[in-house]
């Protein structure tokens, strides 16, 4: 299996996770080509998660924008609440397989903590998630689904309390404790083979909508737009496109103009966290910096090493999107459609809507609406001042 | 022969059993001037090496106490220029045991590897070693090492296969860091049996001097490790804890000095 995406990627973590890491790489590419196993991720993807998911026509929202046709790939209406559930029923399965007893997580906005906490339940599995101090506090209800859900929430009080330290406290217990734990990363990133097998696991996202678009158009989408953080949602879904001519858009969180977690359309370098080396946002000594998004989950200093790869080849644009340009879609598509969409998602929507206003009509967007906004919505309220 | 060569060659000669005391220090924490009396102070008291941290802001083979150590540096203005500075000061005050880095990766790319790595030998280091590069990942910098006159020590641990130890022996400089537990860094009480085995079987795959470190806080430590056959031990946590434990500099200073004393036999 390829370890890097041109130069991106790689294994960079202490030697004790190399033989933890060759275990896991060598039982995926085994397992990924099992058809049993593929079943098996099927049908929970059916099942459980509630695949397929809807390519829903956003008629009043087109109609708003003015031009081109905008698709909605509804991942948000997925158990859980976001594309997450996906990979994390993925590698839980996985897990399994490899005979672990206890599964890891790190999460931001709580999402992946969640669908996570959800997938060990379902499979009887011992179950800790780290999240950092400060989005322990803006996104408690998700605190409390975790808990539910039987998972133990360790708050991380190290570095900048957010994601980035969650990730590390992760990495430092799966370090300690891979003879009997699976480490869950929630995103297209980190040490091989996770960016591979993540993409792997997310693209039912894009192969789905590929059908779909197909039989709504009776051709391929003119666009792909879909929010990068980590980036899995979006390489769920472009990646299935990739030998077409399709225009991919990744869209970074822009944050208030000046603080942001813009990687590859802001001054990120390039440089080596969490085990890859990748596009980051440092200081001029190499420290990695507090980014700043109003979106937990877009609220990352890193981004996955296939994106940095795509970012070089030009087969996808990056661009960023404000927090306020993103509140306003989200206020949108809820007004226009009834769909309440996560504030990650609320940039790729941002995003589609300047395209579609400029795209002749008969073309069409797909976005990926990778999540519900139900737990943005207290924030939301917060952010704009608090009147309900 | 290089200077970490020589101070295993002279240990060696002398027919010391006690494996050498090679401590580590984070830079800045929690000022620059610290840094320069503990060193000193760890010396004048027998260590015989010096492991000298860069502070990174996201140390993940680091537990709470070198984290806590490498944040308090940051958070005073620590640099990776203002570090490498430092190592010069030491080399100026008289400090002539071999000073090896440790930093992560992104530090070294982030300031120029091949820049860096010059300035890290002008100011008088001799080794570097970085705990996020497995050997797969590490000959770019092994041959900008090389190039600049710096051993790059590698990491072997417990799970470490024997094949594998060969194949990191083969490609490290200077002596072999064996990573005393499967974990991150942080004082424990007890050298975990799978150490002992591990220098063990280091002992025999490699000529190269094996320094253990992970977890060593008491002199017991060492002396065990010594029956295992190993060459030096590395305490960091353990001296972090005895300083900011300590009700002040001088204080911390004293405790520390008997501490290394006890560790080195001196």
């Amino acid at each position: 299996m390829q370890r890097y995406f041109g130069k991106y990627g790689g294994q960079f973590v202490p030697e004790t996770l190399i033989p933890a890491l060759g275990e896991l790489e060598a039982a995926y590419a085994k397992y990924s080509k099992d058809a049993a196993f593929q079943k098996e991720f099927e049908y929970y993807l059916k099942n459980y998660a509630g695949r397929e998911t809807p390519l829903y026509f956003a008629e009043r929202l087109t109609k708003n924008a003015g031009g081109a046709k905008i698709y909605l790939k509804r991942e948000d209406l997925l158990h859980t609440g976001a594309h997450k559930i996906n990979n994390a029923i993925g590698q839980i399965l996985l897990a399994k397989k490899m005979g672990k007893k206890r599964i890891i997580a790190e999460t931001g906005a709580g999402q992946h903590g969640v669908a996570t906490a959800a997938a060990a339940a379902l499979f009887g599995m011992e179950c800790e998630v780290y999240m950092g101090k400060v989005d322990v506090e803006r996104q408690a209800p998700n605190v409390f689904r975790m808990k539910l859900l039987g998972a133990k929430v360790n708050t991380v009080v190290s570095g900048s309390q957010t994601l980035k330290d969650a990730v590390n406290d992760a990495l430092r217990d799966y370090t300690a404790n891979f003879k009997d734990t699976h480490y869950l990363l929630g995103s297209a990133l980190g040490p091989h083979p996770y960016p591979t097998m993540v993409r792997d696991f997310q693209s039912v996202i894009g192969k789905e909508a590929r059908a779909q678009i197909i039989e709504a158009e009776g051709r391929l989408p003119d666009y792909l737009v879909a929010c990068v953080g980590g980036g899995s949602n979006s390489i769920g879904l472009f990646y299935p496109f990739l030998d077409t001519k399709c225009k991919m858009v990744g869209v970074e969180a822009g944050g208030d103009g000046k603080r942001h977690a813009a990687r590859l359309t802001g001054d990120g370098r390039l440089g080596i966290l969490h085990g890859m080396m990748s596009y980051l946002l440092e200081d001029e000594n190499g420290q990695i910096k507090e980014t700043h998004s109003v979106s937990a989950g877009l609220d990352y200093a890193g981004v996955g090493p296939e994106h940095a790869k795509l970012h070089e080849d030009k087969r996808v644009q990056y661009v960023s999107i404000l927090d306020s340009e993103a509140l306003a879609a989200f206020h949108l598509l809820s007004s226009q459609e009834g769909i309440i969409p996560a504030l990650e998602s609320s940039h790729a929507v941002a995003h589609a809507l300047k395209i579609a206003k400029s795209a002749p009509k008969d073309e069409a967007i797909i976005v990926n609406l990778s999540g519900r906004g139900d737990k943005d919505v207290d924030h939301v309220r917060r952010v704009e001042g608090g009147a309900l | 022969m290089s200077r970490i060569g020589e101070m295993f060659e002279a240990k060696r000669k002398t027919g010391n059993a006690k494996p050498s005391f090679m401590p580590y220090v984070c830079c800045g924490d929690p000022s620059q001037e610290f840094t320069l009396r503990l060193v000193e102070t760890l010396v004048s008291s027998g260590a015989s090496a010096i492991e000298f941290g860069i502070p990174f802001s996201d140390p993940i083979a680091d537990g709470k106490t070198i984290q806590a150590a490498s944040a308090r540096s940051l958070a005073a203005g620590m640099t990776p220029a203002k570090a490498v500075e430092t190592i010069a000061l030491l080399r100026r005050r008289g400090v002539g045991v071999p000073i090896i880095a440790m930093t992560y990766y992104n530090i070294i790319f982030a300031n120029g590897t091949e820049k860096f790595l010059k300035s890290l030998k002008a100011a008088g280091a001799d080794g570097l070693i970085v705990p996020d590069v497995p050997i797969e990942e590490s000959g770019e910098l092994r041959k900008k090492c090389a190039q600049a006159g710096i051993e790059m020590v590698q990491l072997i641990t417990p799970n470490c296969p024997d094949a594998r130890i060969s194949r990191i022996a083969a490609s490290s400089g200077g002596f072999l860091y064996a990573v005393s537990v499967l974990g991150i860094t942080g004082a424990r009480d007890k050298v975990a049996p799978e150490a002992l085995d591990l220098v063990k079987r280091a002992k025999k795959l490699t000529s190269l001097p094996i320094a253990v470190g992970f977890g060593i806080s008491k002199p017991e430590h060492a002396n065990a490790l010594a029956q295992a056959g190993a060459d030096g031990v590395i305490v960091g946590s353990e001296i972090v804890n005895l300083y900011t434990n300590a009700k002040n500099g001088e204080e911390a200073l004293a405790e520390i000095a008997a501490f290394a004393k006890s560790m080195s036999g001196k």
